[in-house]
């Protein structure tokens, strides 16, 4: 009997037996069981949504890119009015971005607890999430609003205009990311934890996480090499 | 007892077929692979805000300086965050990055190097008449 089970565990070595976990194992000897190759059976239908979503992200990203292509090339013609060195204020850029690092962070907790089916938990860091969202599009609203109370709006000079279209494109995403985090957890409430809606909330995190990836772009190129040009 | 399945140990990775679970063998995956992206997209943001205000290094180098630290965090977002790994679900979204890569290099690059000629060898259109005869 014993000289069975160390033949079978042998076998098991050589080729995981797998009749309906469909790559799922986890006990290693990866190949070949990747779900949508050969034996691994069709990718699941959430990681086919993610793809997509990914592929969206991917053409938000070259959109943010022309807009970064565009303040590159401005970023010296100020046309006689302030440039980046007069107008940043550094500390706020990094209460900005530590805000939106930690809901980064946050969402990511959120999903852990999404995993684990705690509905509670779920809410609470999505709540967090939305709070520290929120605060961040305050500061660079307020901070916006000052500069345009100034007369230094987006028509004072070129550096200004795509200034403003990029920052702003960014503060108009974290807005709309905002009111998808709101009827998420709406749904989430009223639903429960529907492949659905585990589906849209995956979805959710990867664009608040891609979010933040441009934001590192807008702080390092518009704020920090802005301000000391 | 020739069933070898009974003799397996049930553990939490086990799925029903059709349930969705994908990513659950990702190696950073869990709270600890959030922690230990946390952490490292925190310390090169501290990095970044700290060496753009300093004289700790030759000043001309500090954009460049600068794209390093946020490409690496860029990175570490990736990952830690995005879960853009090498696992096998991962293939398809790792060769769509290469390609939004690819494209975002292009456009920006690409910008900035033609606008910098165009800036360079800028000629009024009376001295472009000049050349065209």
């Amino acid at each position: 009997m014993s000289a069975a089970s160390t033949h079978a565990g042998a076998e098991q070595d050589r080729r995981p037996h797998d009749p309906y976990k469909l790559g799922r194992s986890a006990h290693g000897h990866e190949h070949g069981e990747a779900t949508g190759h050969g034996e691994g059976g069709p990718a699941s239908k959430r990681i086919i949504t993610g793809y997509g979503f990914w592929i969206f992200l991917l053409s938000d990203i070259v959109m943010f890119s022309a807009f970064f292509a565009a303040y590159a090339v401005l970023a010296g013609e100020t046309a006689g009015g302030p440039s980046g060195h007069d107008l940043f204020d550094l500390q706020n850029v990094a209460i900005e971005t530590a805000l939106l690092l930690t809901s980064s962070f946050t969402c990511g907790l959120g999903s852990i607890a999404t995993q684990r089916r705690k509905m509670l938990q779920t809410q609470l860091w999505l709540l967090v999430t939305g709070l520290l969202g929120f605060a961040f599009v305050l500061l660079e609203f307020r901070e916006f609003a000052d500069m345009i109370a100034h007369g230094i709006g987006p028509q004072r000079s070129a550096f200004l205009s795509s200034f403003f279209a990029l920052v702003g494109c960014h503060g108009l995403h974290v807005s709309v990311g905002l009111l998808w985090l709101g009827t998420m957890m709406a749904q989430l409430w009223v639903k429960g934890f529907r492949p659905a809606i585990l589906r849209r909330l995956l979805c959710f995190n990867l664009f608040w996480h891609a979010l933040d990836i441009i934001w590192i772009g807008i702080f390092t190129i518009v704020y920090l090499i802005g301000s000391g040009l | 007892m020739s069933d070898r399945d009974e003799a397996e140990p049930a553990d939490a990775w086990d799925a029903a077929p059709g349930e969705e679970n994908a990513n659950l063998r990702e190696p950073v995956s869990g709270l600890g692979g959030y922690i230990l992206g946390f952490a490292l997209a925190a310390l090169l943001t501290a990095a970044s805000f700290y060496f753009a205000g300093s004289n700790l290094v030759w000043r001309p180098s500090i954009p460049m300086l600068l794209a390093v630290l946020a490409v690496a965090q860029m990175g570490v977002h990736l990952v830690f965050f995005l879960h853009i790994t090498t696992g096998p679900d991962n293939t398809n979204n790792v060769l769509a990055l290469a390609f939004g890569i690819l494209i975002v290099v292009l456009v920006v690059f690409g910008s900035i190097w033609i606008m910098a000629h165009l800036n360079h060898q800028n000629i009024s259109p009376s001295e472009m008449m000049q050349h065209m005869r």
